[in-house]
């Protein structure tokens, strides 16, 4: 298992590929990368990630570590950046080994329902218009009842 | 204990941390003190509904006892992934 809270980009196919490299008992690798998304009526300028540093790390970990249990998963990895973000960049990558593809991508969706609504970051976009805090959704939540 | 706030908490507050001497019993008695300080912490907690917290690193409920805990964290509904 690795967690890595970082400010910088890194590097989507390196990190693939070291993942996927040593695991000779796992059939199937799921990858979900998250993206600033530009805003379609009022252009994003940027998208500062606030983050709770002494959480942040152990609060991953700790969904991580369910994940592995629930999806009988052989490794995992998360990567999830904080700070100034502009439209197009990588926000987080979650990756999951199992042996089988269901549990890889059973895994995968359940980390990235929990990190969406349980992992200590807080997103603000920055448009000409000013900034504001992104809201959480009733989906976000609704999405953890069915773990 | 150290108090901490993020996101638009912390904006509301104007600080991201303090220390708090306090003899409230759980976090909601914690709040209604910070809440009767001054006016820019009664904006910050208006709706706890809207709020979260957590004691030492874990999140918790505002009915959670403060018994040992050394760091308290208020903020809004995290927006992670």
């Amino acid at each position: 298992m690795k967690v890595l809270v970082q400010a910088e980009r890194f590097d989507l196919g390196a990190q693939n590929a070291a993942f996927a490299a040593g695991h000779r008992d796992m059939g199937a690798i799921v990858t979900f990368t998250g993206i600033v998304r530009d805003l379609p009526d009022d252009p994003l300028v940027a998208m500062e990630i606030e983050h709770y540093p002494a959480m942040t790390e152990k609060a991953i970990a700790a969904m991580a570590q369910e994940a592995t249990e629930r999806f009988n998963l052989g490794d995992v990895l998360v990567i999830h950046r904080y700070g100034r973000l502009e439209p197009g960049e990588m926000i987080m990558m979650v990756a999951t080994a199992a042996r089988h593809r269901r549990d890889a991508f059973e895994a995968a969706t359940y980390l990235m329902d929990y990190l969406k609504s349980r992992a200590p970051f807080w997103k603000r976009e920055i448009t000409a218009k000013g900034a504001a805090w992104v809201a959480s959704t009733d989906e976000d939540e609704a999405a953890l009842s069915r773990w | 204990m150290d108090v901490l706030y993020f996101a638009w908490v912390r904006e509301r507050i104007g600080i991201a941390r303090e220390k708090v001497e306090t003899q409230a019993a759980t976090v909601s008695d914690l709040v209604a003190e910070l809440r009767g300080r001054e006016e820019r912490y009664a904006a910050a907690f208006e709706d706890v509904s809207a709020l979260r917290v957590a004691l030492d690193q874990e999140l918790a409920d505002f009915d959670a006892a403060l018994d040992g805990v050394r760091e308290v964290a208020f903020f809004p509904p995290m927006t992670g992934g």
